[in-house]
């Protein structure tokens, strides 16, 4: 975690955020830096500190395949 | 508006597309900047006419920081969040979103205010934006955007739809369908904005050639009609013999031509108990006739 450059999300943003789509909660996941809507299965890119919060540029959870091979895992 | 049934998608504009153009603007040295930077003053006067303090503030569309600047000089703004389709928008005041107006990702009454300017007229689902945005403000919480709509471009439209019938026996609209005053007002009501109200102002724009308003509107992102013209390109002749009516109707004796903005302000209210409400109907006490004198006859 700590050799991640990547700047995280602000706190305050995280607060007020929700899925675009489903209006619903939103889990921060911190070692991908995306924001995961269960509810939607899609989870939003976060890049340089800025939520990408568009479905178009959402990745799928259910197409791991899409994920950079480094962070495969499980889940 | 009508579309053919047979189309899987009913939307009127490609919000894709949009995003690009947005991108192109925003990168752009040479990007005319005069519409938004009048909305923007004028979006912020009337702000300070409201006798209210707006700490947290979420602004549509930020674009090119025109009202986000000024956001950021208001005394009483403690948090700005900024959104655009646009990831160019980012840099600026506050914290930015990349977001899509007609998909909030806001929780509900996360808001004092909601304002945007120039970025309304390219939602294709404007009924269902408003009530997203109803539900993201707090209770008494104001929304003000303004866009171009009602007759905005009027002289092109024309010179467009004559120069188009004349060559081609039929015309395609090609300029996007703007939304009319009375529409905006009738549209706060329905998505349950309390003290609605919408207005409009009326800027000309006088350019030395119609080319010159086309390049301008290019490079503001504005150019073209997604999904309007129904696949058939503008032809070129067809381009030519528009500007050349536009020049013929409309020219003053300098030989400028004006292009007309006209600007729709749609300003209302979250509901709130504390607001100014309509008695129900029937629970009046005094007979409108004694008022009027009838009894005294």
């Amino acid at each position: 975690m700590g050799e991640r450059s990547e700047p995280g999300i602000d706190p305050k943003l995280l607060e007020i955020l929700v899925c675009p789509l489903t209006k619903g909660r939103l889990r921060y996941d911190r070692e991908r830096n995306e924001l995961v809507s269960e509810q939607a299965g899609l989870a939003y890119p976060i890049r340089d500190g800025i939520p990408i919060m568009l479905v178009d540029e959402a990745r799928r959870l259910d197409e791991e395949q899409t994920v950079p091979e480094p962070l495969r895992r499980k889940g | 508006m009508t579309r053919p049934s047979g189309d899987p998608d009913h939307r009127p504009f490609d919000r894709r597309l949009l995003r690009l153009r947005r991108e192109r603007w925003l990168a752009a040295a040479d990007a005319p900047l005069f519409l938004h930077e009048e909305m923007a003053e004028r979006l912020v006067e009337r702000l300070g006419d409201i006798r209210r303090n707006f700490a947290t503030v979420l602004e549509l569309g930020c674009g090119r920081g025109a009202l986000s600047r000024r956001l950021a000089a208001r005394s009483d703004l403690r948090t700005l969040v900024r959104t655009d389709l646009a990831r160019a928008a980012a840099p600026g005041p506050g914290h930015f979103v990349q977001a899509d107006e007609e998909a909030l990702p806001f929780g509900a009454e996360t808001f004092d205010a909601v304002v945007s300017v120039g970025a309304f007229h390219w939602v294709c689902d404007l009924p269902g934006v408003l009530v997203q945005l109803r539900r993201i403000l707090r209770p008494d919480g104001l929304l003000l955007v303004a866009f171009p709509g009602g007759d905005t471009l009027f002289e092109l439209r024309r010179s467009l739809l004559l120069a188009e019938l004349e060559l081609c026996g039929g015309a395609v609209p090609r300029v996007a369908p703007f939304v009319q005053l009375a529409d905006a007002a009738a549209l706060l009501q329905r998505a349950g904005f309390a003290l609605p109200v919408a207005d409009i102002d009326r800027l000309t724009v006088r350019y030395r050639d119609p080319q010159e308003l086309l390049g301008d509107l290019r490079r503001m992102g504005e150019s073209g009609a997604p999904r309007l013209a129904g696949g058939a390109p503008l032809r070129r002749d067809v381009l030519a013999r528009a500007l050349a009516i536009y020049r013929r109707d409309f020219a003053a004796r300098d030989g400028r031509v004006p292009a007309t903005f006209e600007i729709i302000w749609m300003t209302g209210w979250s509901p709130h108990p504390d607001q100014p409400q309509p008695k129900p109907r029937g629970s009046g006490k005094v007979d409108l006739g004694d008022w009027l004198g009838r009894g005294s006859g």
